[in-house]
Order: C-alpha cells, then structure tokens, then sequence
C-alpha cells in the first residue's frame, strides 16, 4: 500500500514539475494529488481481473491498477510506446485492459452507465470478478449518474461505485450544487447499499472495498462508496485553486493520506522510517525510469493514425 | 421467393444472430414483455429468456452505455432507441464514447455494438417524434451509419452490422415495417459498405436513401413514360459510403439527384453533393440537385405532413427541371 500511495504521489508530483516548471508536457492533466488513499485502497481490495470504469483524473487509478508507470508517462508525454500509443492521452491513461483497467472516460458521469454494461456482462458470463467505477463529486448532477445508478440497482448489478468527494466540481463547492444532504444519501436513494469512506484513510478505504467487493461477488449487488477527501491543487495543472479558502487549504493538508499512513507505519511500528526510505528511493528510481522511456518514445507516424479508427474484423 | 415485411425480415436477422451467437443480446424499451412497439422483437423474448432480451428502463443514455459495457466485455449487444429522435439523448455514449474507443486506446478497446432506431417521417407522430438526421453521425468517425431501403437489405445488413466489430448506427423507416419483398430462406448477409445499382439507366442518375429509395424507383417508372432513362442506386450505407458506384454512375449519365428524407441544409445529399463534385465535378453537366425536407421542423397536420414529405413526384418535378423537359 505504500508503495501505491507513494507512486501515485511522486507520479503526480513529476507531471507537476514537467508541466509547471519545465513546460515538457501539454494538455490537460487532472491530478490525483491528496486522493490517492482511495485508489491504493480500493485497488487493493480487489483483484487483478476485477475491472475498473474511471474518468480524466485517472493517473492514480491507472497506476494502482497495474499499468505500469512508463506506459503512463509515455502517454502522457503522447508517445507511440504509451499504452494508448498517445492517441489518448493524460485523460484516457487508464485504458489498459490488460490489467483490469478498462476505460477512462473525459466527459463526466458517463462512466457510470458503462460500468453498469460492464456489471452485466460480468454477471452474465457468471463471472467471479466485479466491476468498480469511479468518478466525482460533479458526476453526481449529471442525467447520466441517475440513468447509470438506477439500472445496477434495478438489474442488481455487481457493480461498486466509488464517489470521489474532493469537495468541488471544478471551482464549484458541493454545497452549492448537491441539493441533498449529503452524496452518500443520493447512493440510498436508490436502494443501494451505501458506506461513507475517509477518503484520505487508505484502511478505511480499503475495508469499504472489501465489504463491497464481497457482496458483489456472492450476492451480485452493488454498493455506493463515498469517499470524502479533498483536492489539495486545481481542477488540473493549470488552476491554481485560488478559489478555496485558505485555512479550509490548510486543514485537508494536514490530513494528507500519504502522511498519515506513514505515520501509522510508525507508529504501529510496522515499518521503521529507514524501510520506507527504502521504498521512496524504488519510487523514485521507477520515476525517472518512466521519464526516461518516455524520452525514447516517438511520436507515432501521422499517416497511421487512420487505421486506428475503426476495427478490423 | 417467399415474401417478408421489413419488421419481419429484420426479426429474422435477429433470431439467426442471436441463434449463431450466444453472446448476442438485445436490450431497449419494450422490446421484450411488449414485443417491441413495432413487433420486430415479436418471440424472441419468448425463445431466448430474459438475459438475452432485456427490457430497460426509460434511459436512453443508460441503454447506450449499458449497450457500450456488454461490448466491452465480449458481448454483442444490440440495443434499440424506439425514435431517431431520442438519440440525442444517448449521443454521448455513442458518438463520444463507442465511436472514439478503438481510436483513444491506440486499438486496445473494440465496441462491437448495434444501435437499431427508426424515423417515422410520413407517420403523422409530429415534430419530436418523426425526424430522420443521419447527418449529424457523419461528423462522428468511428461508427457506420446503415439505413437499409427494402426488407432484403434489413435482413442482410442488419446481420453484418451485427457481426461487425464497430459500433453500427442502423436506422430503419417506420414506414417501411409493413411494406413486403422477397426475402430468401438459404442465409445471407450483405457487405456494409457497397451501395447497389438497383435500376440502370443513361440519362440521370437518382441516388435514393432510406425510403427514398422506393420513391425514387417509382418516379424512374413515370420518368421511362417520358422518355428519360433514370439509374437509382441505393446508398445502403453512409460511413462507409460507397463513393466510387455513384462516381462511377454519375460519370456516364452527367447528372445527380440525391433523394432523402433529412431536412436539405446540412443534410447527407450535401456531403456526398460535395463529394461528387470533388471527384466528378468535370463530368457533370448540371448542378447536383436535392430533394430533401424543407428547414422546418416536421408539421403534424397530416396533409402539411404529406406536403413536407419528399416523394417520387417531387423527384420527377426535379429531373425534368434538370433535363429541361
């Protein structure tokens, strides 16, 4: 699990500065920086071949999945060694069925009905792996969210829903724009069984997968999983988030998942600080390795990228 | 030949498909209990159960993504969106979603999915409820467009949209259902893809689309009383369409007329208008005409609704416009 976490948070933190600082990468990139407890933890609470719908914040997903980090940056870098051959992009990084992590989707909520498509065809087949979408807070006010949600629950569908609560649809906080109460109310609204994850506790995130998880595959139903966090930058690497408050800034970061679950490492004496320096320097060199092969990689020829339109037989 | 109606036809296309293939399955609203609203799912939730034919909801956008998931994961499905005119409310999953798949995950992802919908033009069912827009799809790379004319086509086509590994927009006539030809018993599919020369002719050539097919088979009949020998072709498909048959047609006969049910601005005759003049435009001795819906939203008025309508005289009207006879 650190290891997750610490990949996902030095991966992010390397687009930032090639972004930012060095101007090497272009294009839009929605960070998963302070969300990464909740990749790491559903992850690992599900299996390899279990499959996986999410959205253009999906670095973290990616990389908690499985597709190794090089691919991903090759494709952020829109490489033809990328996993989407850089026909996709930083948005569409997750699309590596390989390891279970099967779409990614730029355009809000419309993962969810997929994810429900994907829940049906699993349970057809009497498959013993489940699917599991994840998507925002914003996704919730979308027409696509209601239609989604109500067939994985009318069809019972093994499908988990993982509600990344990061507190703001770009600029706009939930509270401005959820009428319920909460989002967990809108996942019991629908009959479906519904938990409230800390989204910035990779523990509780990964004992709300495994329950889920659990009743998806013996049961065949869905569970709605809200998991409360924060976006600690912009909506992508180009806002700066000027628009939160200060101290409202101050209070998540100080519940920074990655510190917090080092912390407990400690604390619990499981790991020495030295063993996670350890596994901070694997980190880093896997890092600069992905940048390097993404440095390789050449763009695919222009004239080829026809052929990737449609399917042959 | 024995004959079917169109509904028939298609009903039969989809039997032998899904007797084929197990992981062919049909989702929409009221295809299965309801038998669908025009009956071409008649039996077949009956012979292959409720997982196999699955009525849904009221949500477009749901069917369509559900329809995009079951592809995803090694089905067939082929979902049904009762009006033309719903599926702007499923678009993205179609257009953004389905069609741009295989491009956006550098070919790792296939969509192999039908998406079957009918426009009701001539129906008296109104402005919501009538409208036949296959052009706005043309602008979606990555999806085929089919729009079979005749019960032997929707046969054909419908089983090669089905075992095509594309998503496949396949839009049928309401007022077709009903109307019968000759369908054989022995199987057969037809090539999506390859327009047909239905009527040979020297004078002019009417490319029909959809119904208009049949309009224009018609208006070739009354045109041969006057002397004019009219070729019709049938586009069949859209994406992909078969330019080199009408480039080859217009070739010889030096005029085009293209017969649609879409309203003309924007419409399908003004794409392959300009794609016949990019390849023929030396051979073509008067303007490509259309005869389209006028820019309106279609008027329910039954006798407004006939006037709106285009049909074999208005194309007759035209061609001897064109021919100055």
């Amino acid at each position: 699990m650190l290891q997750g976490l610490l990949l996902i948070r030095r991966f992010e933190e390397k687009v930032e500065e090639l972004f930012i600082v060095k101007g090497a990468l272009i294009g839009p990139s929605h960070l998963y920086l302070g969300h990464e407890a909740i990749a790491v933890g559903a992850m690992s609470a599900l299996s390899h071949d279990d499959l996986i719908v999410t959205t253009y914040r999906g670095h973290g997903h990616a990389l908690a999945k499985g597709v190794p980090a090089k691919l991903c940056m090759a494709e952020l870098f829109g490489k033809e060694n990328g996993n989407c051959k850089g026909l996709g992009g930083s948005m569409h990084v997750a699309i590596y069925p390989k390891v279970g992590s099967l779409y990614a989707t730029a355009i809000v909520g419309s993962g969810i009905p997929i994810a429900a498509g994907v829940g049906l065809g699993l349970k057809q087949q009497k498959s013993k792996n489940i699917a599991a979408t994840f998507f925002g807070d914003g996704a919730c006010n979308t027409g696509a969210f209601h239609e989604g949600t109500n067939l994985i629950a009318v069809w019972k569908l093994p499908v988990l829903l993982f509600c990344e609560n990061n507190q703001y649809a770009m600029s706009t906080p939930v509270k401005r724009a959820v009428s319920s109460p909460s989002i967990a109310e809108r996942g019991r609204s629908y009959g479906i069984e519904t938990i409230v994850a800390d989204g910035n506790d990779v523990i509780s995130v990964y004992l709300a997968t495994k329950t889920a998880a659990e009743r998806a595959r013996v049961k065949s139903e869905p569970t709605f999983i809200e998991c409360v966090t924060y976006k600690t930058k912009g909506h992508g690497v180009y806002d700066k988030g000027e628009y939160r408050p200060k101290e409202e800034v101050e209070r998540w970061l100080a519940r920074d998942p990655v510190m917090m679950f080092e912390k407990r490492l400690i604390d619990s004496k499981t790991m020495t600080q030295s063993e996670i320096d350890t596994v901070e320097e694997r980190v880093k060199k896997e890092i600069e390795e992905a940048v390097e092969f993404a440095g390789q990689g050449s763009v695919l020829p222009f004239n080829t990228i026809q052929q990737y339109v449609y399917a042959e037989e | 030949m024995r004959e079917l109606t169109y509904a028939d036809a298609l009903r039969e296309a989809l039997r032998e498909e899904m007797i084929r293939d197990a992981n062919v399955i049909l989702l929409g609203e009221e295809i299965g209990v309801f038998q669908g609203v025009y009956k071409v799912t008649r039996g077949l939730l009956e012979e292959f159960g409720p997982e196999r034919v699955r009525d849904t909801p009221i949500s477009e956008a749901a069917i369509a993504g559900a329809a995009v998931g079951l592809a995803l994961t090694g089905f067939k499905p082929v979902a049904e969106i009762m009006y033309m005119d719903f599926l702007p409310i499923c678009m993205d999953q179609l257009a953004t979603q389905a069609a741009k798949m295989h491009f956006m995950s550098g070919g790792q992802l296939k969509v192999p999915l039908v998406l079957r919908t009918q426009y009701s033009l001539g129906r008296q069912h109104g402005s919501q409820h009538s409208q036949f827009t296959p052009a706005w799809f043309l602008q979606v790379p990555g999806l085929k467009i089919v729009l079979p004319s005749n019960p032997y086509d929707a046969k054909g086509l419908l089983k090669s949209a089905i075992r095509d590994s594309n998503p496949v927009l396949f839009v049928e006539s309401g007022l077709l259902y009903r109307t019968k030809g000759p369908v054989p018993e022995e199987e057969y599919t037809l090539p999506l893809g390859r327009a047909e020369v239905k009527r040979k002719g020297d004078d002019i050539t009417i490319l029909g689309i959809s119904r208009q097919v049949g309009e224009a088979l018609t208006a070739a009949t009354t045109l041969e009383g006057s002397g004019i020998s009219a070729e019709v072709i049938d586009v069949r498909t859209l994406q992909p369409l078969d330019l080199p048959t009408i480039v080859e047609s217009v070739k010889r006969t030096s005029k085009l007329i293209i017969a649609s049910d879409d309203v003309k601005t924007g419409g399908v005759g003004a794409e392959i208008s300009a794609s016949v003049s990019e390849n023929a435009f030396g051979y073509l001795d008067a303007p490509i005409a259309r005869v389209a819906c006028p820019d309106t939203p279609i008027p329910f008025s039954p006798p407004l609704e006939q006037l709106y309508m285009p049909n074999a005289d208005k194309i007759v009207n035209t061609v001897k416009t064109i021919i100055g006879r």
